[in-house]
């Protein structure tokens, strides 16, 4: 096969991108699956043979555990509150046309911030002697935010009590700050694709406005609301600056998650193979979510 | 539209420069007029690599108030000593050295040390970097200078492996302090408490007063697992207690126990938000009065009277933990000379100015530490320096877990770690068997 | 109906008050002075308007906030040119293979970068880019990369495949359709990307607390660090914040919409 011109620098400006994706991509996530396959647990890189030993260490920690346990109720509570507010938010918009390029950009700018302003500034809002307890007092209550260490329904499973931690809520909220306005934006995108004649046709078929929506544009907001509980998912899977910076892992790891702990375990306790370890089990944890959607889509475009 | 975007883009750049710029030149005449000696050191380390006398690089997380002071001042004696060498202060901000030694791991694995760097003695130092063959042994340092007698038996014996001296103490804190509201316990007929069982009755005291008896801010899990480091050398004695780390003395040993006991029943009368604070804060309790007590290592003392401007022994007073009275539970920080720097000789010159009595003197009044030396001038230092000299050299001296000091950072990671996990559980039993099983880890 | 619209917009309100919070608290704390910061005033207007926080947090921040600046602007050009590169490629000369090839370029965007965040400092660390601003700046070229292609691979999909056939009938060859008539259509995409990855990369944490320290360290960094700091002045750390902030705010607010197209174009099918 004889490669023209043109295909030749096509092949080219492709090139680098390729190499540097292989080498720094593929190639790293390699190399970080053979640390944790490794004895590299000092300052000293030592790379022999460990076996699924750092694996199983991990299983039996109390730590790795409470991680994951925090990740699973933060995934879901976030997913479904961007979702659900989102959603609200975007169909309030649609209704009321007057005004709502205001309402949108307030519920947008938090999505320009850095997960560390916000970590920083909901530190202080759901503090447990300051913040929204102060009006909250009126009524009696005084939540514990983030300090609080209860888990509710919880169940003695492995080292750890499952259920939904507290504390956790905290972080959710001021996750959904932030990012609601991301699945805002892409309601608001897809309310707007959809043809004001079929919204027409359903009225001149009797449809109320609450059948419409449920019958019609429901529907076929779907596929939006699959991309937002994907994009959600990889974002809260690996969720690192948000609580490093607002809460840390907290009492009894109330608030930990895998993504602190790799940090912590491999860059300042030296445990680099069990710190590869975490990553490569975060990896995995996404990649369940990304490649079938990943999949899914490609096929669907070509 | 896009091209007015674009132009408020490009705007936005060249504002943000030179807001920038100015600031810049701002906080450069911010230093200049803190601390006019320090020019020197600015000069210099802006032509770093074109000193004749060769360069040195020291590595440090000094970047703190009266660290830094300190530093600066120890660097500016070697200064005038050695006028033809390039020093490089290469401090490393933030977690409270933490940064520092993952920065210090990456550039030692990657065989680019620094000319020297500061480390714990103990196992900080030992398990780690010499145990990976990365120090040189300084022993004819020693001897040339005639330091052997300068510094405790004890402390040597810490920067020590397998009969090899690897590294110079420039100074030295005490973590088995706790630091009281003078007026709280005045107010409540409260006296200093000296054993375990007083401490007790102190804490039930306060508690009836309706005064949180003792202030714990761990946020960072290392300020609790300081108190039961205190416990374990109240219970264990200095002796058992050192023999802990070395295996002699194994974690379900009945006295370890029974400091767990001890540390659930403090724990019932801590500050109901100590997981959102740190240190300062809980200090600051103290400070306000509404806290009676709290442990801290006595870089506390610099808080309390720089920071919360109060009195020694007026407004705040302290005791050595309960139980460890005749004990100083030590925390020094070390320079040693790593394998491979360029010029040995020079660190060496470097490291004799820093174990020099002037050296020591220059550098601990202002970092609020005392002297690591035993013949340093006690009139440089405050009530509280001179007091705690006096401790120094006429107490057992033990190392402390939650520093580094007493056993690798992979154990102390996993004992913060339960001890994280005891704090909220009080599960003595369970605490207990997590330890036997870290101590594999030792 | 009245009443309807009524609640509609009650609802909307409070949201928005709800949303603008941390705003309101950032500002007022910012400007206080230290006396009046104190957990029981948190909400409270200050008696006197004080700049002094400011002032304090611009010293520390400064230094940092120029790195990241120096960070941001050649690693979002690189990023943004190998990305219409890649996405002219993947879009207009495709080939067989070239979906998969976009999609494990994609996958890289969704990985957790702790799991390549060890290597890539031994990497670092073993050509001398460790703690410095080129390593990082290097590092979120290459990581850019996913999401650029995405983005420029979706855009470059709207530009009519009817144009390009007539210039290659006219005999144009795949460069000087590139530059002939790609990149004159492609400057709305490059608005949206650059902003998206400038964003993106100012507001980044993990790579840039890993990868640098002290002197090199970008801004979030830095404020992270303020808050660890002695007594929590949460004056000095609001203004930080706002300060920290204010780039990204400031991009939003006048380019708003692009910011938003951006976002869209990221989300995988847009």
């Amino acid at each position: 096969m004889k490669l023209t011109k043109d295909q030749l620098m096509a092949a080219l400006f492709l090139a680098p991108s390729l190499l540097l994706i292989a080498i720094f991509v593929y190639g790293f996530i390699g190399w970080t699956g053979w640390v944790s396959v490794s004895n590299w647990n000092s300052l000293m890189p030592d790379m022999s043979f460990a076996g699924l030993k750092n694996y199983l260490y991990l299983f039996g920690d109390y730590r790795f555990q409470a991680g994951i346990r925090n990740t699973i109720f933060f995934t879901v509570l976030f997913i479904l509150s961007v979702i659900v507010l989102g959603l609200s938010l975007a169909i309030l918009l649609d209704q009321t046309k007057k005004g709502n390029a205001v309402f949108r950009n307030i519920f947008l700018f938090p999505m320009a911030l850095s997960f560390v302003v916000t970590g920083v500034v909901w530190q202080w809002l759901l503090h447990p002697s300051t913040g929204f307890n102060r009006f909250l007092q009126v009524f009696g209550i005084q939540p514990k935010w983030y300090t609080d260490t209860n888990i509710l329904a919880g169940f003695q499973w492995g080292s750890i009590e499952f259920g939904l931690p507290v504390a956790i809520i905290a972080v959710v909220i001021a996750a959904v700050w932030q990012m609601t306005g991301f699945s805002l934006a892409m309601y608001v995108a897809g309310l707007t694709g959809i043809d004001e004649e079929l919204r027409e046709a359903a009225r001149i078929d009797g449809a109320t406005e609450f059948q419409i929506y449920r019958k019609v544009i429901l529907p076929m907001l779907t596929p939006i609301t699959m991309s937002v509980i994907i994009i959600m998912a990889h974002i809260s899977l690996k969720i690192f600056d948000l609580i490093y910076a607002m809460t840390g892992s907290g009492a009894n790891f109330v608030t930990d998650v895998p993504g602190v702990y790799m940090f912590e375990t491999t860059f300042r306790g030296n445990y680099y193979a069990n710190g590869a370890a975490i990553a490569m089990i975060m990896l995995i944890l996404v990649a369940v979510f990304i490649v079938p959607y990943l999949i899914h889509s490609r096929r669907g475009t070509s | 539209m896009l091209k007015r975007s674009l132009s408020l883009l490009f705007m936005m750049v060249v504002i943000s420069l030179l807001v920038a710029c100015g600031s810049d030149s701002e906080s450069s005449n911010d230093a200049a007029d803190e601390n006019a000696s320090n020019e020197e050191t600015d000069n210099n380390s802006e032509s770093t690599g074109s000193g004749e006398g060769g360069t040195l690089e020291i590595f440090s997380w000094w970047t703190g108030a009266g660290e830094e002071d300190g530093l600066l001042a120890l660097i500016d004696l070697f200064e005038s000593k050695y006028p033809d060498v390039a020093v490089e202060n290469a401090a490393v901000a933030g977690g409270a050295g933490t940064n520092a030694k993952a920065v210090l791991a990456a550039r030692m694995q990657g065989n680019d040390p620094p000319s020297t760097f500061q480390v714990h003695g103990g196992a900080e130092l030992n398990e780690s970097w010499v145990a990976a063959d990365m120090m040189e042994p300084l022993n004819d340092f020693y001897e040339e200078y005639e330091l052997m007698d300068k510094f405790p038996e004890e402390l040597i014996d810490l920067v020590s492996k397998d009969g090899n001296i690897y590294s110079v103490p420039v100074n030295i804190h005490r973590g088995n302090v706790i630091f009281y509201n003078k007026a709280v316990f005045e107010d409540n007929g409260i006296s200093e408490p000296t054993t375990l069982d007083e401490f007790m009755d102190v804490l039930q005291q306060l508690q009836d007063a309706g005064v949180t008896p003792l202030a714990m801010g761990d946020k960072e899990a290392w300020t609790a697992t300081q108190i039961f480091e205190n416990l374990l050398l109240a219970t264990l004695g200095p002796d058992d207690y050192r023999n802990l780390w070395t295996g002699d003395v194994a974690f379900d040993d009945d006295r370890i126990v029974e400091a767990a006991e001890y540390f659930k029943t403090i724990l019932g009368y801590v500050n109901e938000d100590h997981a959102s604070r740190n240190w300062q804060d809980a200090a600051q309790l103290v400070g306000e009065g509404e806290a009676g007590m709290t442990n801290m290592g006595d870089w506390a003392k610099g808080y309390f009277s720089n920071d919360l401007e109060l009195e020694t022994n007026v407004d705040f007073g302290y005791f050595a933990f309960p139980g460890t009275t005749e004990d100083f539970m030590v925390i020094t920080d070390t320079f040693g000379l790593p394998k491979g720097v360029e010029d040995p000789e020079l660190v060496k010159e470097f490291l004799n100015v820093l174990a020099s009595a002037e050296g020591q003197d220059a550098f601990n009044p202002l970092k609020g530490s005392i002297p690591a030396r035993v013949d340093a001038d006690p009139s440089k230092y405050d009530e509280y320096g001179t007091d705690t000299m006096e401790d120094f050299q006429n107490s057992n001296l033990t190392p402390s877990l939650a520093h580094g000091s007493a056993a690798s950072e992979g154990f102390l990671t996993k004992v913060n770690q339960e001890v994280n996990i005891f704090v909220t559980q009080q599960n003595v039993e369970q605490f207990i068997e997590k330890l036997v099983q870290a101590a594999g880890d030792l | 109906m009245a009443i309807r619209r009524i609640i509609k917009y009650a609802v909307l309100i409070i949201l928005a008050l709800f949303f603008l919070t941390p705003i309101y608290v950032m500002l007022i704390t910012s400007v206080k002075p230290l006396s009046e910061v104190s957990l029981s005033e948190m909400w409270s207007l200050p008696s006197a308007i004080d700049f002094s926080s400011y002032s304090e947090a611009f010293t520390q921040l400064a230094p940092n906030m120029m790195n990241s600046l120096y960070l941001v602007i050649p690693a979002t050009l690189l990023s943004a040119i190998l990305g219409a590169m890649n996405g002219y490629v993947l879009s207009k000369w495709r080939f067989k293979g070239s979906e998969v090839i976009f999609t494990m370029i994609l996958f890289g965007m969704f990985i957790p970068y702790q799991s390549i965040l060890i290597p890539l400092i031994q990497f670092l660390n073993s050509i001398n880019l460790y703690n410095s601003l080129g390593g990082l700046i290097f590092t979120h070229v290459v990581y850019g990369l996913p999401i650029t292609t995405l983005m420029f691979r979706n855009f470059y999909a709207n530009i009519p495949e009817s144009m390009i056939e007539a210039a290659k009938v006219d005999g144009a060859s795949f460069v000087k359709i590139f530059r002939l008539i790609i990149l004159p259509l492609s400057i709305t995409g490059f608005v949206v990307v650059a902003i998206w990855q400038f964003t993106n990369i100012w507001n980044e944490f993990l790579f840039a607390v890993t990868i640098t320290n002290n002197n090199t360290q970008p801004v979030m960094v830095a404020l992270q660090n303020l808050s660890g700091s002695q007594i929590v002045q949460w004056n000095v750390q609001m203004a930080g914040a706002l300060l920290a902030a204010l780039p990204t705010l400031l991009v939003y607010i006048f380019l708003g919409k692009y910011f938003v197209r951006g976002l869209l174009a990221g989300s995988v099918k847009g």
